[in-house]
């Protein structure tokens, strides 16, 4: 297991890259510590793989170094970083058992045989395929194939860390619960590093004690889940995590208070804003919708379940609010905003209360 | 449910069982007819049973030229098929190579076999050729009109340049079809550069090679132009194979019911071959 420092990384696939917007990735400093279980979250062509590609050693940085506990791997081959890495579609060797898919990285690394027994019994424990250890692996179903590469990233206890780049894609919505549950078993019994990457935000957040979540090739936040939800870094992040996502108005300042058209909103501080545009985000679970405060007009409620989902115009804007299952939509509809759920964003990054 | 029984569907097929009686059936039938009859042509004919098949059968000539034509066939495979894989796998996966070699490929498919073989006949002439003056000049006495193994080594070389690209283009339709993941995979196990070839390439090659290997097969067992244009069959006999063997009974010595019966055989054997390709492939893709 190591330590991964990621000593700010650019890449870009173009030759000879001139603006910012030529890199894949603009900027990337960070470090994945011992153990950690982590998840890169962030939307499609944001650079997640791109950055997984980095440390895996597949791909070489354009500028940057990447160290593991310490020592500098920038240039070293995969096999030399001795990394494992599970891909988005199973990637299986078709001629072998599914025994032999197993043994495969063990037996090319001239792993003793008798070990090699012994790690992929484990393995085919684990992944819950040791009934079909002899049949040949093409015969398999998808989920099953996407449990064999699981497993071949998981047969190695040596590895430096384990990669995971959208592994469950294919897998049915209830296999992927319990996959992704044993996965976070194995990380706890093992204490493997283990970087997960995905655009889904409930695997994200259920897997990982960290998320760090990318947009346009630039990590815009790194927190606990709690930390991402209460208090986005970046408007960006606000949208992406939560469902619905965060409302974000553009709003005037006034010492405590925020002007949105008519309205005056108090806010739980004086914010520490500068100049540039200036907004306040507040997530729907903080907008209570009753009979006092600002006046809205609510234009469709989805019932989605465990709640339901109000959507509104406030002073011309779009706002969504989170209501219980239970509660009904008054005849002449207002909402508050908690004051514990508002942050206040300028140029689309959070800034602090005052006093 | 009241079911109509009556035999209206065959006008449906009729068409089609025209169609093939007249560009099969009814020639198939002409030779079985001259196979089994004896004719010094003005239409006379006498029967003669199955005498043309016993002949043939206990003939050392039909079974010479099965041997030349089985190690022949065994020799190009054994040259293509490798050769072909080889440089499939060195070709470009991307960029402005790939329609280069493309293009350099499937030239030598594209000449007419005539034109192969006058190609390789005046190549190899040692008095204009490039080749065989050259090689003369080398201090090699080559001389594929004299002798016998120059003669082969000439028509297998020629058969190589001329058929090792279809074994290059379906090994490296394969290839490209293998998605970059398996090979990131097997950087991430380790694998070593044989590995990959044993583990990956050459299983998503296998379908493709086991059609390159049965085409090049039939083909090669049937090869008749570029032999005959180059060598004629000779020297001697040397390089006669079983189509040049035929066409010479048939119109070199005007033998219609041996050819006929030698057609006969021929075509089994073609088709016994045939059948073992559909029932190979069937199989393969049941399994699969």
């Amino acid at each position: 297991m190591a330590r991964i420092e990621v000593n700010h990384i650019r890449h870009s696939y173009l030759p000879n890259p001139q603006k910012d917007s030529d890199f894949a990735l603009k900027e990337v400093h960070h470090t994945f510590e011992d153990g950690g279980a982590y998840a890169l979250l962030g939307p499609s062509g944001c650079g997640k793989t791109t950055l997984l590609n980095i440390i895996s050693g597949l791909l070489h940085p354009s500028h940057g170094k990447l160290l593991f506990n310490g020592r500098d791997v920038t240039r070293l081959s995969t096999q030399e970083r001795n990394i494992a890495q599970v891909f988005q579609f199973p990637v299986i060797y078709d001629t072998m058992t599914v025994y032999d898919n197993l043994a495969f990285p063990l037996r090319n690394r001239r792993v003793p045989e008798a070990d090699v027994d012994r790690k992929v019994r484990e393995t085919l424990d684990m992944i819950d395929l040791a009934s079909m250890a002899n049949r040949k692996a093409r015969r398999l179903t998808a989920d099953q194939k996407q449990k064999i590469s699981l497993g071949r990233g998981l047969v190695r206890s040596d590895v430096n860390a384990i990669l995971f780049d959208e592994p469950l894609t294919v897998i049915d919505p209830h296999m992927k619960w319990v996959l992704r549950s044993q996965l976070k078993q194995l990380h706890r019994r093992f204490g493997y590093t283990m970087v997960y990457v995905t655009h889904d935000q409930t695997e994200a957040l259920t897997f990982a004690d960290r998320v760090v979540v990318m947009y346009d090739g630039e990590i815009v936040q790194i927190g606990t889940p709690a930390e991402l939800f209460e208090r986005p870094r970046h408007t960006f992040v606000g949208y992406f995590i939560g469902s619905p996502g965060m409302n974000v108005l553009p709003v005037a300042l006034e010492g405590r208070t925020a002007k949105l058209g008519a309205q005056r909103i108090e806010l739980p501080g004086v914010p520490k804003a500068e100049a540039g545009a200036v907004e306040l985000g507040i997530r729907p679970e903080y907008v209570r919708l009753g009979r006092e405060g600002m006046a809205v007009q609510v234009s469709k409620v989805e019932d989605v379940g465990r709640h339901k989902v109000v959507r509104a115009n406030l002073e011309g804007r779009e706002i969504a609010a989170v209501i219980g299952e239970d509660d009904e939509v008054p005849a002449e509809p207002k909402v508050r905003f908690d004051p514990a759920g508002i942050n206040i964003y300028a140029d689309s990054w959070r800034v602090e209360m005052g006093a | 449910m009241d079911k109509i029984w009556n035999n209206k569907a065959w006008f449906l097929v009729l068409p089609m069982l025209v169609l093939v009686a007249f560009s099969a059936v009814i020639p198939l039938m002409t030779v079985v007819n001259y196979s089994v009859q004896d004719t010094f042509g003005n239409n006379v004919f006498f029967w003669a049973g199955t005498e043309w098949f016993e002949e043939l059968l206990h003939s050392d000539r039909f079974w010479e030229a099965m041997v030349r034509n089985l190690i022949f066939s065994f020799i190009i495979l054994a040259i293509e098929v490798p050769l072909g894989i080889f440089i499939a796998l060195n070709m470009p996966k991307k960029g402005w190579g790939v329609p280069v070699c493309l293009v350099l490929m499937a030239l030598p498919l594209l000449i007419p076999w005539n034109v192969v073989g006058t190609i390789w006949q005046v190549f190899g002439r040692n008095d204009i050729g490039l080749l065989g003056y050259y090689v003369n000049a080398l201090g090699f006495n080559y001389n594929y009109v004299q002798d016998p193994f120059d003669a082969w080594v000439t028509v297998i070389v020629m058969d190589v340049w001329h058929w090792t690209s279809l074994v290059v283009l379906l090994c490296y339709a394969g290839l490209v079809s293998i998605p970059d993941a398996f090979y990131q995979a097997a950087k991430i196990d380790g694998a070593s550069r044989w590995a990959v070839f044993r583990y990956i390439q050459l299983p998503k090659m296998q379908r493709v090679l086991l059609i390159a290997v049965l085409l090049r097969f039939m083909d090669s067992f049937m090869i008749y132009t570029e032999p005959f244009v180059v060598t004629g069959g000779g020297p001697g006999n040397s390089t006669t194979f079983l189509s040049i063997d035929l066409v010479k009974t048939a119109l070199g010595q005007f033998d219609l019911g041996p050819a006929a019966a030698m057609s006969l055989v021929y075509f089994l054997i073609i088709l016994l071959l045939s059948w073992v390709f559909y029932t190979v492939m069937t199989n393969y893709d049941a399994e699969r």
